[in-house]
This record gives C-alpha cells, sequence and structure tokens, in this order.
C-alpha cells in the first residue's frame, strides 16, 4: 500500500515533469533560440510573447480552427448522439460500427486518406480543409457522450411536461435540451481540446497553412523560441482553469 | 410520420460528414493503391498490386519495427499502469478524482511540445544528462536521444493515460466485497488478485490495449523527434512518401497494409483471450 501510493506519485511526477520543464523554461533569460540551458530568470519573455509574427498567426489559426470545430462537431455530434441514445432505428448499427472506426483508427491513416481525397479531387489544403478533418475526427467523440446522457434521463421528467400540456417542441427545448447540455458543453470542449492540440491530422491537411502544433514541429530543429513556452504555458494554464471549474460547478450542481 | 422521420434528420448532417470524409477517404486510398502513374499526369486504376509487394519488401524492416515497438510500449504500459490503476481505485478513497485529474495534468499541453520537452530533458548534456556526467556518475559518450530507449520510453510516456483509465474503470466496478470472499475462503492476498482482481480487470486492460497499440505502433511523432534513423517508424516512411515525396500509390498502399496489420492484430489479440466480456468491450 505504501509503496503503492509511493509508486503512483513516482508515476504523476515523471508524467508532470516535461511540463514542468516548459514552464520553467518560459522564464529563462536566453540570449538567442537556444534555449535548453538555463541562463537566470527573467520575465521579459512574456511581454514578448506576440513579437513572433508566424508563431503568433500559427496560434490564431489553431483558435479559429478549434472554435470552428467545436461548434459544427457540437451540433452535428449532438444529433448523431441523440438520435442513438433515444431512438431505435434501421441505421444505428452502421453509424456505430463507423463511428467505432473513425475513434480506433490510426491518425496517420485517417489523415493520409483525407489527403487522397482533397488531391484527387484538386481541393487547395489550408484551414478549411483542416477544419473539415477535426471536425470528423471529433463528431464521435460528442455523440459518444451524448449519448450516455441521452441514455441515463429520466423519462418521466418530460412525460410529466407532456401531461402539463407541453407538446413535443416545447418539452424537448424548456425541458430535453436544458438536461442534455451539460453533455453538449463537454462534448464541445472535447472537440476544442482534439482539434487544438491536432498535429497528425492536420500536418495531413494543413498544406502551406500552419497550426501552432505544426509551427512548433518545424521549428524544432533551429530550436524552439521561449515564445513557444509561454504560450504553452498561458494554454495549459487556461485549460486547466476551465477544467477546474466546469468539475467545482458540476459537482455542485450535483450536490443540490 | 414525422416522429419516425426524426432519427434519420437527427443522423443525418453527422453522417453525411463522416461518409464523406471518414468513408469516402479510405474508398480513395484503397483506389488510389491499386493506381499507376504520378502527380503530374494523373493516375489510372490499373490493379497493380505489385505497389503492395514494392512497398511491403522495401520497408519490411521499418514496418516489424514500428510493430515490434507497439507491442513493447503496450507491455509496458500495462506493467506501468496498472498499479497506478489500483491504486487510485481500491486505496484513493475521496481523492480519486484529484489523482485522475493529476495523471491528465500534461494532456493540456500540446503532444508535439511535451515529445520535445523530452528532448530537452534527455539531450546529452541537458538537464538530466549533463549533471550526471559532470558528477563522473555517466561516461561522457553515454547518450539515450537516437536510441529505441528513448522513442519506447517516449510512446509509454504519452500514451500511460489511455492505459491507467481503462484498467482503472473496471477495478472501480469490482465490489470489495468479492476479494473479501476470496480472503474468507482462504486464498491468499496474491491468490485472490490472481483469481478473482486480475480476471475481472482484463476487459479494462483489452480497452487499454485497443487504446494504445494502434496509436503507438502508427506513431511518427516520437521516433522523429527523439530517435535517430536507426529507429525510423512505418508513420515517418507513409508520411514522407506522402508528404516530400508524393509517391501517392506507395503511400497508399502502407497505408493500408498499416491498417491492415493492426486490426488483423487486434482481433487475433480479442481471440487468444477468447472471453466473451472482451468480444462485448471490443463492441462498445
Amino acid at each position: 500500500m505504501k509503496i503503492l501510493r509511493a509508486y503512483t506519485w513516482l508515476v504523476i511526477a515523471w508524467l508532470t515533469l516535461p511540463v514542468l520543464v516548459m514552464i520553467v523554461f518560459g522564464f529563462n533569460d536566453t540570449p538567442g533560440r537556444y534555449n535548453q540551458t538555463w541562463d537566470g530568470f527573467t520575465l521579459k519573455w512574456y511581454g514578448k510573447v506576440f513579437a513572433l509574427d508566424e508563431l503568433t498567426r500559427a496560434l490564431v489559426v489553431s483558435l479559429v480552427v478549434a472554435v470552428l470545430t467545436m461548434l459544427i462537431a457540437g451540433a452535428l455530434g449532438t444529433g448523431i448522439g441523440y438520435a442513438l441514445g433515444r431512438y431505435r432505428f434501421r441505421g444505428s448499427g452502421t453509424i456505430n460500427l463507423i463511428m467505432f472506426a473513425t475513434m480506433s483508427s490510426p491518425e496517420l491513416v485517417m489523415g493520409a486518406s483525407l489527403l487522397t481525397l482533397f488531391v484527387s479531387l484538386g481541393v487547395g489544403l489550408g484551414a478549411a480543409t483542416i477544419t473539415i478533418a477535426h471536425v470528423m475526427f471529433s463528431i464521435s467523440f460528442v455523440a459518444v457522450v451524448v449519448r450516455a446522457r441521452v441514455l441515463t434521463l429520466d423519462r418521466s421528467i418530460e412525460e410529466a411536461a407532456a401531461d402539463l400540456g407541453a407538446n413535443g417542441w416545447t418539452t424537448f427545448w424548456r425541458v430535453t435540451f436544458p438536461l442534455i447540455l451539460p453533455a453538449v458543453g463537454s462534448g464541445m470542449l472535447l472537440a476544442f481540446a482534439l482539434s487544438i492540440d491536432d498535429f497528425v491530422v492536420t500536418n495531413f491537411t494543413a498544406g502551406t497553412t500552419t497550426t501552432f502544433p505544426l509551427w512548433i514541429w518545424g521549428a524544432t530543429r533551429v530550436g524552439l523560441p521561449p515564445q513557444v513556452n509561454v504560450m504553452g504555458t498561458l494554454i495549459f494554464l487556461v485549460g486547466v482553469l476551465i477544467a477546474v471549474g466546469t468539475t467545482v460547478r458540476s459537482s455542485r450542481v450535483s450536490r443540490a | 410520420m414525422r416522429h419516425r422521420l426524426a432519427p434519420y434528420l437527427l443522423v443525418l448532417p453527422g453522417g453525411l460528414w463522416l461518409l464523406l470524409f471518414f468513408v469516402v477517404p479510405m474508398v480513395t486510398m484503397l483506389s488510389l493503391s491499386l493506381q499507376e502513374g504520378d502527380v503530374v499526369n494523373g493516375y489510372v486504376l490499373t490493379g497493380h498490386w505489385q505497389t503492395y509487394v514494392d512497398a511491403i519488401t522495401n520497408y519490411r524492416v521499418q514496418l516489424v519495427r514500428s510493430l515490434i515497438y507497439g507491442a513493447i510500449t503496450t507491455v509496458l504500459l500495462i506493467v506501468a499502469a496498472f498499479p497506478v490503476a489500483y491504486f487510485i481505485a481500491f486505496y484513493g478513497r475521496r481523492r480519486k478524482a484529484t489523482f485522475l485529474f493529476l495523471l491528465l495534468l500534461p494532456f493540456f499541453v500540446s503532444f508535439v511540445l511535451r515529445t520535445i520537452s523530452w528532448r530537452y530533458i534527455l539531450t546529452d548534456e541537458g538537464i538530466l544528462l549533463g549533471p550526471l556526467k559532470d558528477a563522473g556518475l555517466l561516461a561522457d559518450s553515454f547518450h539515450i536521444l537516437g536510441t529505441p530507449v528513448a522513442v519506447i520510453l517516449g510512446l509509454v510516456y504519452n500514451f500511460l493515460p489511455f492505459m491507467v483509465l481503462p484498467i482503472y474503470v473496471a477495478l472501480e466496478r469490482i465490489d470489495p466485497r468479492v476479494v473479501e470472499a476470496a480472503r474468507d475462503l482462504y486464498a491468499s492476498p496474491l491468490l485472490a488478485f490472481r483469481k478473482v482482481v486480475f480476471p475481472l480487470a482484463l476487459p479494462g486492460v483489452f480497452a487499454g490495449v485497443l487504446m494504445t497499440f494502434v496509436p503507438a505502433s502508427s506513431d511518427y511523432v516520437n521516433s522523429a523527434v527523439l530517435g535517430s534513423s536507426s529507429t525510423t517508424m512505418i508513420g515517418q516512411v507513409i508520411q514522407s512518401q506522402y508528404l516530400v515525396s508524393s509517391n501517392y500509390p506507395t503511400a497508399s498502399a502502407l497505408s493500408f497494409t498499416l491498417m491492415a496489420v493492426l486490426l488483423i492484430g487486434v482481433f487475433a489479440y480479442a481471440r487468444a483471450l477468447g472471453t466473451e466480456d472482451v468480444m462485448k468491450v471490443a463492441a462498445r
């Protein structure tokens, strides 16, 4: 038991080590782009975080694509998830199979096959094709989260609304939708997170457009500027804050 | 009438998206792998199976290496993840959620950035090896970067949470009274673990293998960032065939071979374990 506890903490420390290194080296007073040895503490990179135009542009592309993915995959995935959780219908097995396939296929193969499609259609690669690809692999995750919520929904609440004279439309928007909204929200957050972090599929569908992970990848050989560490740290903090915020809120809701 | 159409209308937009951008591309890729030609003059479908034979013969080494790295990574993941999942499930008590959150913490940093961070840590004169070498604990010629060890360490690092979580979910569902019953019937702790806890955790292990073996074997980021030319994996080959040499038929053939091999591997593994439960988990 004591050994297990120590081991668990050791694993957590190991998992967190690269994150700590990233954060610490964002404060490194390095003279050039060679940000691998410690040269003293500075806050100057936080002031110059947007000093590299290309990097800033890549971050903006990443954010735009992630927001679009979140909205489109959120809507389409919710439709599928709601239908699968609520109705029995012909073809639901096929949908399930395709969803399972998108979630278990190697990302590499999905990216590569999309590239072959775009190339054979003569479609120019860019932010639009990246978004198409990100929506494709995010839909299933949103659908799975929403379906799980719809399946555990207490039908008697909707029946009560119908008994009180609400029609199907009113019941859905006033009763059902608010009940599944937390699942839709977490599905959309998942889509955003999957999109902003994606490298493999993006690499195949981006053409000459650069996203944040792609820019980092391209810059590895010349050395990563400290701005990358600063942006990484800020994204990390925002992500952690959102996660902690939603957990605290949902635990309060479930207690109430 | 409206009610019977409702599920189809709801599924239609998303279903269409998956059809157009998942199913159709897969078919396009399969067809392209059997075509001959080049980017400038276009391709003609000739059913040229030789592309597969050539591609597999030329890149046999990288393909086999990827599967071996994937398998080693998966075994290490099970060994590394099981105790963590076990501790959180049985001794985590009120702090279960906190432990799980800490395990997922690295995911708030980009996958590429985390892997590059390891390169900084493991580099020859970096923050880990530098001091050890200065202290004379390691020979100056010692290095980790560029070796299979670095690549597999990176893979284990990146996929560990995907193994811990499913095992944790399976262990969490075990009724502690089942284990107590085994102890009451004079099973030693070890025997109770072997005969009761571990079999009940197997579906979780299977789900974990499913979630890690495929992405680990087809990964090309870890090998590119932490490895060298002697650790090249099939993902890197496919990537450069597509994006550098634009050799689409060969690249498509390799992608298909990779996917086929991985799927066959996963199903063979499911059959070898042979339990009904395992297939149910896979179907879910």
